[in-house]
């Protein structure tokens, strides 16, 4: 079939009714009739795969080439953050998020900041709140890197995987300037960030600003009009808008369905309503939709962290955390001078702060949809109890549901384009 | 806005601006269908667990919290603190909802089991809950009436113990091909 025809237009709906498996809405299970002919061949896919973007197994039922079961299993990974975070004071504890999604740090460490401010109605100034949203779209942009690099990739285009990290690079130095590492950057305080801003961020940062633009015309030079692309990724892994919605789906992929939602807009939290950005949305609800959106957020990611940039360049001398000492820990210069900040250093080193009684849910968008973090606290030092709402555990539920008519070698596409880092998977 | 009209409903909390609906744990698959149907909460976002063994056994001193944040005229106090508000079961199950839409509202649904005591599916109502409510399941020890495959999903099929709860040991997994086996 032509590739045009397979396309599905605009405005109509992706297909009829539901195509979410019963009883169990994950698993796919192989018809009776089918499992009578004894043609149906059970294969492990995983748990160890390249295409797999970490271990994730998947038992695959094959009808010659066609995929008539699936099955994921998942926990490969699981390394305990949630009871490990119970163990550490509510400031240790920030450390664990950035490891649960390794490729958007920032966005998973944010969130948990959040949570912690909004337990203590803890003000953050403004120059940290800008500081952060131009770290979280960085880091976006970085996330987006690294999957448009690995699916590419993975349907054999390889240049596609050197240009992506070339400017993942870039990222990753802008990141080294101004937190001291690469990844996993710790930089999110509560109340605030760890350090001021360096000076030398700005004009690194306007220049690959600059450049990024040209870099996605590179990839789209190269991607869209693809002829192995497109064959590949359109018409395929299709998933209704309503399918999304009740599968849970966040983010690109609910986007590529024809939802037009997405955290930053329609619940602003941080600078994201002070800044002008568009929200990209497709109806085909594709691969080739869900990669459509990847591109279109980074060019949207870009202009963000220049007006972000904008406005960081005119806040020099502003502070960049809460003077509450209570939380914050005091400058080290003072701790020479000021016996009361030594004793405020040392109680929140030692001790921890103490976070009020409660619960709270706090939800951003993280680059692959709703990451949600549950907290609740007993008025202790320590976490009670700690939850991630991980957008890449949701998005693999719905695999059994977009690979309903879809043939082996698309498998790789589909789970591909789901954006899944098993890190968060397992967590 | 009023909840009075949502089956099972025993409490209505509001604390830092999120309103949490206490429900029957018998009533829940019908207060969750109503809320999705009249309220328009058409997206289940998460479902956590909590365990509460041993909330607020220890008197927690320092700092003067207040239920709209931190009383930041209050000084460190010396002596214990009042105790956290005691909870009516063991474990909590917590479903966070979103109003996806126009106009989007979130809502918190928990409901109170004891240790054994099962709470009801809801895929019926959100089929996104499945992997949700095995890995409550899998951590800590819920039982879930109806789920169609409910079965460990994080830790190993024949692991034993559920480690997110509080009476879990830290460090208490055998090391595998030591010396003493």
């Amino acid at each position: 079939m032509a590739v045009a025809e397979r396309r599905i237009a605009g405005g109509q709906p992706i297909y009829e009714g539901s195509r979410i498996p019963r009883p169990t809405p994950t698993v796919l299970t192989t018809s009776r009739e089918l499992q009578a002919t004894g043609d149906v061949l059970t294969i492990n896919f995983g748990p160890n795969h390249p295409s797999t973007h970490g271990v994730l197994r998947l038992i695959v039922d094959l009808y010659g080439e066609d995929v008539t079961g699936l099955e994921a299993v998942i926990g490969y990974l699981h390394t305990g953050f949630e009871k490990n975070m119970e163990q550490k004071t509510w400031w240790k504890a920030i450390t664990y998020p950035e490891r649960i999604d390794y490729v958007s740090f920032q966005n998973n460490e944010l969130v948990f900041v959040l949570a912690i401010e909004k337990l203590l109605g803890l003000e953050t100034p403004p120059k940290a709140e800008w500081m952060r949203t131009c770290l979280c779209e960085l880091n976006r942009l970085h996330s987006h890197l690294v999957w448009l690099g690995t699916s590419a990739l993975e349907l054999g285009a390889i240049s596609m995987f050197w240009y992506a990290f070339r400017e993942r690079d870039q990222i990753l130095d802008l990141f080294e300037m101004v937190c001291g590492t690469r990844m996993h950057t710790r930089y999110f305080q509560a109340g605030g960030l760890a350090e001021d801003i360096p000076r030398g961020f700005f004009p690194e940062a306007r220049k690959f600003c600059e450049w990024m633009p040209k870099a996605v015309d590179d990839y789209e030079t190269l991607l869209n009009r693809n002829k192995i692309w497109l064959e590949r990724t359109e018409g395929l892994g299709l998933l209704s808008a309503e399918d999304a919605i009740a599968l849970g789906q966040s983010g690109p992929v609910l986007r590529a369905s024809g939802v037009d939602w997405d955290t930053r807009r329609n619940e602003p939290y941080l600078a994201y309503n002070k800044v002008d950005f568009r929200v990209p949305v497709h109806t085909e609800g594709d691969v080739y939709a869900r990669y459509r959106v990847h591109m279109e957020e980074m060019r949207e990611s870009v202009k963000i962290v220049s007006q972000c940039l904008d406005r960081l360049e005119n806040m020099e001398h502003e502070p960049w955390i809460a003077d509450d000492r209570k939380v914050v820990l005091p400058p080290r210069a003072e701790l020479h001078t000021s016996m009361e900040s030594l004793i405020h250093h040392f109680k929140i080193v030692t001790e921890g702060y103490r976070v009020p009684e409660g619960e709270v849910y706090v939800a951003i968008e993280s680059p692959r949809g709703e990451l949600g973090c549950y907290v609740v606290s007993d008025g202790g030092p320590k976490p009670w109890r700690v939850k991630f709402r991980a957008p890449s555990f949701v998005a693999l539920e719905a695999t059994a549901t977009c690979m309903s008519d879809a043939l082996v070698a698309d498998m790789i596409a589909i789970v591909g384009s789901l954006d899944t880092v098993m890190g968060e998977v397992d967590r | 806005m009023s909840w009075e009209t949502v089956p099972g409903v025993m409490e209505v909390k509001e604390q830092h601006g999120e309103t949490t609906l206490v429900v029957e744990p018998g009533q829940l698959v019908e207060a969750c269908t109503h809320l999705r149907d009249e309220e328009g909460f058409n997206f289940l976002s998460d479902v956590s667990g909590a365990d509460y063994l041993g909330w607020g056994t220890h008197g927690v001193s320092g700092y003067l919290g207040t239920p709209a944040g931190r009383d930041l005229n209050a000084p460190m106090t010396q002596g214990y603190q009042a105790l956290p508000q005691p909870k009516p079961k063991r474990f909590a199950m917590n479903y966070h909802l979103l109003a996806l839409g126009a106009r989007p509202r979130r809502l918190r649904v928990q409901t109170w089991i004891d240790d054994g005591e099962p709470v009801p599916t809801v895929i019926p109502v959100w089929p996104t809950a499945d992997w949700h409510e095995r890995e409550a399941w899998d951590l800590f020890g819920i039982p879930v009436e109806g789920h169609p495959n409910l079965k460990r999903i994080l830790m190993d099929d024949d692991w034993e113990g559920h480690p997110l709860r509080k009476d879990y040991p830290i460090g208490g997994e055998p090391v595998r091909f030591s010396g003493d086996e």
